[in-house]
């Protein structure tokens, strides 16, 4: 009982913060804008007839994969609250509570992901803006779909600002991190299209199949004959790799001093 | 009884540096027990280690009854504790932080309101519990701090300087509600504090510790006893003659000279102030002014030292050295 009124205590404090900034949530429009309207309708142009499928514009193709790297940037630049509440001292005040390290990792997670699914809503609506065809279902759908492929992106975030102590080099490693993962998850194409060795280091990339679940989802059968996997796996393999992150990070949280 | 605190030859190292060195203290349950020292003589890495915050380089220490690095949930369990370094949330409001802090540590939601209104109270703060707490000054900060420290109840509350950067008036209420939230709750309470008045007044026992190591150990009473008589000050216009003189006319050992006075202790003071201005009226020696006073723990401290303890300006807690310095590594 305890430990479940901490963990919903750290969630709405991640909640709360972020909401209170309003710059934060405004300027998350703008990145996904630039790729959407100017990557997407300039590369679509210049690809025009020798994309995958004829039913897909390439703005449409990109649009899960652009979701896709909005969680991926967001969930882990969310990191950033661990050196931010070490650096503020906060980070003792939680550190001597009596709850649990997993407790504590949970309640950052769980609350850090929720802000990333904001702003994941935030970039679907600016689909709908652009005219992407998006059905009230499938936006439904891209709730758990999105929650669960943050998990884990959060998770990475949280563990490498635990091993840090100042936002230089957690700024540093996050952009070491961010591309490779953003660019070998197929969000820009389709993996089909890769040689045969990036393709395999793509598989080996979590994110991969949670772009290949969006564009399940917001695609439909479009996509299928495109696909990476099933739905059903691509959700299978996201958990997995949520457990294993979430371990991971309980552990980490437990060695932070 | 068991002792509520035990530390067992209790010692933490930085690269070679040691900051505590083979401490071995017992705290008794309901004590007060105040660690008293200048800057960095390790008071704060001591109560880090005590609260699992920190692991020792070696030695053990155990806090009611539990392990602090093989039992540290259950020591965590069993703690409160005020940081002397900022530790709140200032995006939030106040009165939110004081939630929170009673969610995180467990405090019955049917009690919260009633203690966090209390409290808010006490640090006189009710009129802006509901500001955004970058908003505040740093001593209403610290009030907020304080507060939240004691709005649970635990086995053994830690409190590193807390009352630094605040007001007298201030001080003097807060002493008062510790002392009576101790006495209602059965709380041991372990303090730091440079301020002499704050350990004479709440403490039971001090221990007066140095470079890491505790060099004197007992209530304040006792300590001020093993200084043996009174304290002498004298300011007069060449202080550096003037002790030369009076050592060499009465022979005192227990002489300095501390700013602008030069301090003697000696057994019996007051027939001796007649003296002393007639033995410097004929050397030229102007005295400004002659004062006899009772030894205070800042003669114990002067005493065991060898040093003055320079009490910590809040200025600090809020600047870029303190940020340096409460970073958790
Ligand atoms: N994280 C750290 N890394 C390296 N050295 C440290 C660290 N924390 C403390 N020290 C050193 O350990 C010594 C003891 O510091 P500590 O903070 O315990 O002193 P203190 O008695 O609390 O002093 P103050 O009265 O200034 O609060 C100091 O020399 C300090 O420089
Ligand atoms: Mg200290």
């Amino acid at each position: 009982m305890t430990e479940l009124k901490g963990l919903y205590t750290l969630w709405l404090r991640e909640v709360k913060r972020y909401l209170r900034n309003r710059t934060r949530i405004l300027s998350s429009f703008m990145q996904p804008f630039l790729w959407l309207v100017i990557f997407g309708v300039g590369i679509g142009s210049s690809l025009r007839g020798a994309l995958p499928t004829p039913e897909l514009t390439y703005q449409e193709l990109i649009f899960p994969g652009i979701l896709g790297q909005t969680l991926l940037f967001t969930s882990m630049f969310m990191g950033i609250s661990v050196i931010w509440d070490k650096e503020f001292g906060f980070m003792k005040e939680i550190l001597v509570s009596p709850l649990s390290r997993f407790t504590i990792f949970m309640g950052k997670m769980l609350g850090d992901s929720t802000d990333s699914l904001i702003q994941g809503l935030i970039v679907i609506a600016l689909g709908l803006v652009l005219g992407i065809n998006i059905t009230p279902i499938a936006v439904l759908l891209c709730l758990p779909v999105m929650l669960l492929t943050t998990f884990g992106l959060v998770s990475i975030g949280l563990i490498i600002a635990s091993f840090m102590d100042n936002l230089e080099s957690f700024g540093a490693i996050q952009s070491f991190i961010n591309l490779p993962l953003f660019f070998l998850s197929g969000a820009l194409f389709q993996l089909q299209s890769l040689p045969t060795w990036l393709q395999d280091i793509s598989k080996l990339n979590p994110l991969t199949y949670g772009v290949d679940a969006l564009r399940h989802v917001i695609l439909g059968a479009t996509w299928q004959p495109l696909q990476v996997q099933p739905l059903l796996i691509d959700i299978a393999i996201v958990c997995i790799f949520d457990l294993f992150m979430i371990i991971a990070g309980t552990w980490a949280f437990h060695r932070m001093k | 009884m068991r002792p509520i605190i035990e530390t067992n030859q209790l010692t933490k190292k930085f690269n070679g540096l040691i900051a505590v060195d083979k401490l071995d203290i017992t705290v008794e349950p309901g004590e007060n027990f105040g660690l008293l020292g200048p800057n960095g003589a390790g008071k704060t890495t001591t109560i880090n280690m005590l609260c699992t915050i920190l692991k020792p380089t070696s030695g053990t220490a155990k806090v009611n009854g539990y392990d602090v690095v093989k039992e540290a949930n259950k020591v965590r369990k069993s703690i409160g504790l005020v940081f002397q370094d900022p530790s709140i949330d200032d995006r939030l409001t106040g009165r939110e932080n004081l939630y929170m802090h009673a969610n995180l540590y467990g405090v019955p939601a049917s009690e919260q309101k009633e203690r966090i209104e209390n409290i808010l109270k006490l640090v006189e703060l009710e009129d802006r519990a509901n500001d955004l707490m970058r908003t505040y000054s740093s001593g209403m900060r610290r009030r907020l701090e304080l507060g939240r420290g004691l709005i649970h109840y635990p086995k053994v509350l830690f409190l590193d300087e807390p009352t630094v950067g605040l007001d007298p008036q201030t001080r003097a209420h807060m002493w008062k509600y510790i002392e009576e939230l101790k006495e209602a709750h059965d709380i041991t309470v372990v303090l730091t504090t440079h301020y002499m008045e704050e350990a004479e007044r709440l403490c039971n026992r001090i221990a007066i510790m140095d470079y890491g190591k505790i060099i004197a150990l007992d209530k304040p009473s006792k300590l001020k006893e093993t200084l043996e008589g009174d304290v002498i000050l004298v300011k007069a216009n060449n202080l550096e003659e003037l002790a030369k003189l009076l050592t060499a006319e009465f022979g005192f050992k227990k002489i300095r000279i501390v700013d602008d006075t030069v301090e003697i202790t000696v057994k019996q003071g007051k027939s001796l102030l007649p003296r002393i201005v007639e033995a410097t009226a004929t050397q030229n020696i102007f005295v400004e002014s002659i004062l006899l006073r009772e030894p205070n723990l800042e003669d114990v401290f002067l005493h065991y030292t060898g040093r003055g303890i320079r009490a910590d300006s809040g200025k600090e807690r809020y600047g870029l050295g303190a940020m340096k310095r409460r970073r958790i590594k």
